[in-house]
């Protein structure tokens, strides 16, 4: 509701909240993934502790984690635990750099992203070849 | 400031000190990981580096900091989604309740790691 001239009357200018219609700068995809491999890598921290207490249980467990790394299912989860880690290490290296008082700007926000984005496919394509 | 109840230290500028400080110990051990994996090893190699004493208490330096930093990351996400103000009463329960889980898991997380490396 807002006030025109001495009425109340309804407020009929159009409200757009649908964040899916509204263009968000690279800054906000940076953040937003930075959230989601997050919360991903809390659930993906329990493979990790799981491989490493098979990988130390004995010579079976440590041979076991080779032989299933040998299936195609197995390779996607690690590329993708491993891809939640570089993103979500390489935007943290961002965070820590603009704490620092580096490119706080809206334009050092932005190349900042960039960079974010950039070196962190490189890296996930490198993570690939080293899995496969 | 409700939701600061549950959130870390119960202060947001230590949560912020925490949260950068418990990464700078997690890029660390994770870099130093990759650099034994990427260098290749096998069980003998492998199991002797975590009977070291400087490995084990590095990855429990690693390990304590995951347990800070995933809670307050995680306080970080519910607080902003899970709320009263986009769900209504139900959200406050709701993060209560995904913040109970959230604490198990990571005590389970804590003890777990613990029992691999001085088990």
């Amino acid at each position: 509701m807002g006030i025109q001239g001495d009425s109340l009357v309804k407020d009929t200018r159009p409200v757009n909240l649908d964040i899916a219609t509204i263009k968000l700068p690279i800054t906000a995809y940076a953040s937003i993934l930075h959230r989601i491999s997050g919360v991903f890598l809390f659930v993906a921290i329990g493979v990790m502790i799981y491989a490493l207490d098979l990988s130390l249980s004995s010579a079976e467990g440590f041979a076991s984690i080779a032989v299933m790394l040998d299936s195609l299912p197995a390779k996607m989860v690690v590329w993708a635990v491993l891809a939640g880690l570089i993103y979500h290490s390489v935007a943290g290296v961002k965070h820590l750099i603009m704490d620092m008082g580096y490119g706080e700007t809206y334009e050092g926000g932005v190349l900042g992203s960039r960079i974010t984005f950039l070196v962190s496919v490189v890296m996930i394509a490198l993570a690939g070849l080293w899995i496969w | 400031m409700v939701t600061s109840v549950t959130n870390f230290g119960r202060n947001g500028l230590s949560d912020f000190l925490v949260q950068r400080i418990t990464s700078v110990v997690l890029l660390a051990y994770f870099g130093w990981l990759a650099y034994v994996l990427v260098a290749g090893t096998d069980y003998g190699q492998w199991q002797a580096l975590f009977a070291t004493t400087w490995v084990r208490i590095f990855s429990a330096a690693a390990l304590f900091s995951l347990i800070f930093h995933a809670w307050i990351g995680m306080w970080g996400v519910l607080s902003d989604y899970v709320t009263e103000r986009l769900m209504g009463a139900k959200g406050n329960v709701l993060r209560f309740l995904l913040q109970l889980a959230i604490g198990a898991a990571l005590f389970i997380y804590m003890v777990w790691g613990f029992q691999i490396l001085w088990g």
